[in-house]
This record gives structure tokens, sequence and C-alpha cells, in this order.
């Protein structure tokens, strides 16, 4: 209660000053000579009107504290982004009236005239001139500058070599897939051949491997034996008609996710690994050779055997370079 | 010229399908249709509407020489001994069946049947051999997360991650926005068309769940911003934000920058 009295006197004392400062300048203004710029067209329509921008984004403003507080339902990003939002733009319109409407705007010319002291110009000139430089051995400075700034743009822009094959080139080159290794799928647990289902395909992996490596994950599928149709020096890559291709596209190293197989092959599309970047299609019967879209050369293909436990394990490495083509990669075919 | 091409194709795939993919006879129906019982009325249905694809008894049509059958059309068709409940309630229930022309690709459509003639029918081809009976998922068992991470490596390589279809080379991805709980379900087991199928071992029933509450999710997505763009994700979203902000924020520099009175 007493803060509120308080409050209220200081409102008053506030309203008593507001009047004082208004008489003073009011005697102030009439002490002044005559003016020499004549007043300038006063404008209180767009007083008003900024004004009432200036009320209407206040208005906003408090709108979004309440949604903010009163939260549930009204709590919404809508409701928040059009109090928010709409304050922001009603100030800037307000102030874009203001700018226009109620700011002084003159333009004025004026021609630079003559220099008026031609000498002494001058000499303040050679002053600066002289006074300005302690260098001594300015080529070093600027040598070691443009070294600086080399080496800190090099640096900058070296991370960009990660896009491209140019130092660490391993990855491309090798797979870890190696004779004898067991095919782990993607549950972790090895891949027993005779559990592997015809139209459907799985993920797997080299055993004890790194699974992000480029060369590390197949997708193996299983077809009838009598549809195959392998180059006959890999007619045993093949055991109860089980495939493996690395499972990067290569085209643009995207992951080839897509496995169609048609439900009745006589009237239906024959079955193809598909890459969902660009529609790359291979073909897995005859080896993984493209048969459309913007892929350069075939799917590496990865040689299986079935171990005496009824695992597939890798026949060898992989047929060709896994990962994306470049350069001299694209042309060169697999053997 | 490689990329036309593709374009070209991808549009070939996309427009293939022409639009009335049912029997150009219409649906044949026995004139004592109600004095039936309902696997007589089966029967009796595939007799008109199926053998001429799928043979008698669905054994199957696999030579193009055959007769030709109800309107005049060459049927070709897959044996349906073993395809059982499960297959004949996703392809009826979805308007799959019957097809116009045995080339197509089956699409969602109208059902011509009734619930009297779709019983029937499916309870005749599930007694032509051992096939598995339709399934019932739970979705309400399912975990989003997990329906999220399957969808995402089994599905949405050719469905999207948002479940709204595309295409593979040589065939259309139907979106999944009017698949019900039993047809996601069924479509798993089955592998329609070009789908791969996938096993109780690939996809334990526990998992199907999974993934069908996530469908479900997706066909009513929560749109927090108050439009979803496609739900295709942050990409678009940002495209679409930054277009029209860099709208907005030219038009007022330009009002900013313009002289009033001059």
């Amino acid at each position: 209660m007493k803060r509120f009295l308080l409050a209220i006197l200081a409102v008053i004392n506030g309203l008593r000053r507001r009047k004082e400062r208004l008489e003073a300048r009011d005697e102030e203004r009439h002490e002044r000579p005559d003016r020499i710029v004549p007043p300038g067209p006063s404008s209180p329509r767009a007083e008003l009107a900024v004004a009432a921008l200036l009320l209407v984004a206040a208005l906003f403003a408090v709108g979004f504290i309440v949604v903010y507080a009163v939260g549930g339902d009204w709590n919404r990003t809508q409701l928040q982004g059009i109090t928010f939002g709409g304050a922001l733009a009603f100030a800037a319109i307000a102030l874009i009236a203001a700018g226009k409407h109620l700011v002084v705007e003159e333009e004025l010319e004026e021609e630079y005239h003559d220099p008026e002291h031609p000498e002494e110009q001058k000499k303040i000139e050679q002053i600066v001139d002289e006074s300005g430089s302690r260098i001594t051995r300015k080529k070093l400075l600027i040598t070691a500058g443009g070294a600086a700034g080399a080496a800190v743009g090099l640096a900058a822009i070296t991370p960009a070599l990660t896009l491209g094959p140019l130092l660490d080139t391993d990855e491309l080159r090798n797979t870890p897939w190696k004779r004898g290794l067991r095919l782990i799928g993607e549950d972790g647990k090895p891949m027993f051949a005779d559990q592997v289902e015809e139209e459907t395909f799985y993920t797997a992996f080299p055993e004890h491997a790194d699974r992000d490596l480029l060369g590390s994950p197949v997708v193996v599928v299983r077809l009838a034996p009598e549809q195959l149709q392998l180059p006959p020096e890999r007619a045993k890559w093949a055991p109860m008609g089980i495939v493996a291709f690395s499972k990067v596209c290569t085209h643009a190293g995207c992951a080839i996710a897509l496995f169609r197989k048609p439900t009745f092959a006589p009237t239906q599309p024959r079955p193809a690994l598909v890459c969902p970047c660009h529609y790359s299609t291979f073909d897995p019967a005859r080896g993984g050779e493209v048969i459309f879209g913007p892929a350069g050369r075939p799917l590496p293909q990865l040689p299986l055997v079935v171990g005496g436990d009824g695992i597939l394990r890798a026949g060898g490495n992989m047929s060709g370079q896994v990962g994306p083509s470049y350069g001299t990669v694209r042309s060169r075919r697999p053997t | 010229m490689r990329r036309l091409v593709v374009a070209l194709a991808l549009l070939a795939a996309a427009t293939a399908a022409p639009t009335a993919a049912q029997p150009p006879g219409g649906i044949a129906r026995p004139a004592n249709e109600s004095a039936l019982s309902p696997i007589d009325l089966g029967a009796a249905l595939y007799a008109g509407n199926c053998s001429t694809c799928h043979g008698i008894a669905g054994r199957g049509i696999y030579r193009r020489d055959s007769r030709a059958g109800v309107g005049n059309v060459h049927g070709l068709g897959p044996s349906l001994k073993d395809s059982g409940a499960l297959a004949a309630d996703f392809y009826l229930r979805t308007g799959y069946m019957p097809l116009g022309h045995p080339e197509e690709q089956p699409k969602r459509g109208r059902v011509d049947f009734d619930e009297r003639e779709l019983r029937g029918l499916i309870a005749y081809v599930a007694s032509l051999g051992n096939g598995p009976p339709v399934p019932t998922p739970h979705p309400e068992r399912g975990r989003l997360s997990e329906g999220l991470r399957l969808f995402t490596s089994h599905c949405a390589g050719c469905h999207q991650v948002a479940g709204q279809g595309g295409v593979v080379t040589g065939a259309r991805v139907p979106p999944l926005d009017q698949a019900t709980a039993t047809q996601i379900a069924e479509a798993v087991r089955i592998g329609p068309y070009l789908m791969p199928r996938f096993s109780e071992r690939a996809i334990t029933p526990a998992q199907l769940d999974s993934i069908v509450r996530y469908v479900k999710l997706t066909q009513r997505p929560q749109d927090r911003g108050g439009w979803g763009i496609g739900n295709l994700g942050p990409f678009p979203e940002g495209m679409v934000t930054w277009l029209l902000a860099a709208l907005a924020l030219i038009a007022t520099c330009m009002v900013i920058g313009k002289r009033l009175r001059s």
C-alpha cells in the first residue's frame, strides 16, 4: 500500500515537472531571435499514424508475452510467430513512415572552392607524407604478409581435401574383404547361406572390419540359379544362387538401397539393384552390369563361398574398385 | 544427354499405368448371388473375374499363347496356390485386382466387390493351398523410434521417409497415405509387384508393429510449423523460408530506399 502511494506521488510529481519544462521551453522560444528558416510544414496526421503504428507494435509484443505466458493450447509456434513477427513488422513500418514523413529532408549543393593557401596546403601534404612512414624494409613486410595470407588461405581450404581423392586414397583402392572372411549381417550375426531367401535383399559387412569403410558394405541377394548369367570366370562366385555386390553406387557413391524383384516374371521387369540418388540400375544376375542410369561401370562383385559351417564367406576381394567413379576409374572395367 | 534420358524414362514410368485398371467387361457376377454360400460365391466370382489370368483353380497361366478369356484378354498371371488369405485380402481390398491388362502395374483403386463378395473370394483363394492368413498388426505395441529406424533402412529407399512414394526404374512406387495397418503388414510379407518381400526373420512381427505405427504417423504428420511443405525435411523448408524471406527483405529495402517526394 505504501509503495502504491509512493508511486502515485511520483507520477504526480512527474506531471508537474513536465508542465514546468514546457513552460520553460516556451519562454526560451520567446527569448530567441527571429527564426531564419521558416517553420516546415507540420504533419500531424503522419505523427498520429506513426504513433498508432508504434502502439500497434507494442500491442503485438504484449500479445506475444501473453501468448507465451498463458501456455497450453495458446502457446503455439504459429501464434508466437504472428505476434512477435507482427510487433517487429509494425515497428519497422512505423520507422519507415517516420523516415518518409517526419524527418526533414533537404538537398543542397555547394561547389568546392579553390584552395585558399596553396603553398601551405602543399607543405601540409609533405609533412603528412614524411611523417607517415617508419618502414625501412617494405618488401620484406609485404612478402611476409603475403606468405601469412597464402598460408592461412590454404589452411582454410585444406579440409576440402576430404571431399576428393588426393592424399588418403587407400580406402578407395583397398577393401577390407579377404578370402575366408565371414559375412556379418546388419544384426551383427554371421549370415547362413540357407537362411538367405529369394525376392528380398540383405546388407552384410566383413567380420572384424570397420563398417564405415567404403569397401565394407555389400548387398546380398539370392536368385534362382537358372536365372544367373554371370561371366564364365565368375561361375563359382554365386553358391546356391547367392550373389554379393558393393553397396556403394559406382556413379556418385550413394547406397544401393533399392532392390526390385518381379512378383510375376513374365509380365514384370527383371530383378535389379537400384540406387535411389540418380536411378542407376544394376543387374545382379549379370554380374552387376549397368542396365539403366548414369553409372559408368558395373557394381563390383564380391565372390562368395559357403564354408563347412554353412556360413557365407568371401571368396576373395571385390572384382573392381569400389566407390564412385572419378578420373581414370570411370573407364576402367573390372576384370 | 544421359540426364535427359533418365528424366524421360522416369516420366514414362510415371505415366505408364493407364487410368482405369479394371477389367474391360466390368465385374461378372453370378445371377443367384445371395443364394450361394460364401465359398461358392467366391468360386463363381473367381471363375468370372480372375481365372482369365490366374487359371483354373489358381494354377496360374505362364504361356503367352493361351486362349483368350473374358473380354478377349490373353491372360498371363502367377499361380495363387499358396498365396493364402493374406495376399487375396491385400490385392482385393486395395483395388489392385482385378487388373485390366496383365502387363499393367496394379494400382490402388475403387473396390468393385462388396464385403460379402470379398469374403467369399478371399476364402476361396485361401482354400486353394496352404497360404498365410490375414495378419493382425498391433501398431499400439510398436515403438515409433524403432519404426522410423526400420522404415529408413528397409522401406524409405523407395517409399521416401515421409511415405509419399516415388519411382523405381520400371515402376511407380505407391504412396502409403491410404494404406491401412493390415495392408501395410500384408505388403511387407508379400512384396507386391516389384517390391521385395520381408520374411519374419528379416522383420519380426514386433518390428512390423513399429513400422506400421510409424507409417500411420506419416499419414497424419504433426505440422508444428503450420505448413508441412511435403514433409520432405529441412532442406525444402529452409529453401521456402529463404525464398519468402528474401522476397520480403528485397521489397522492404525497395520501400525504404525509394524517395517519396522528389
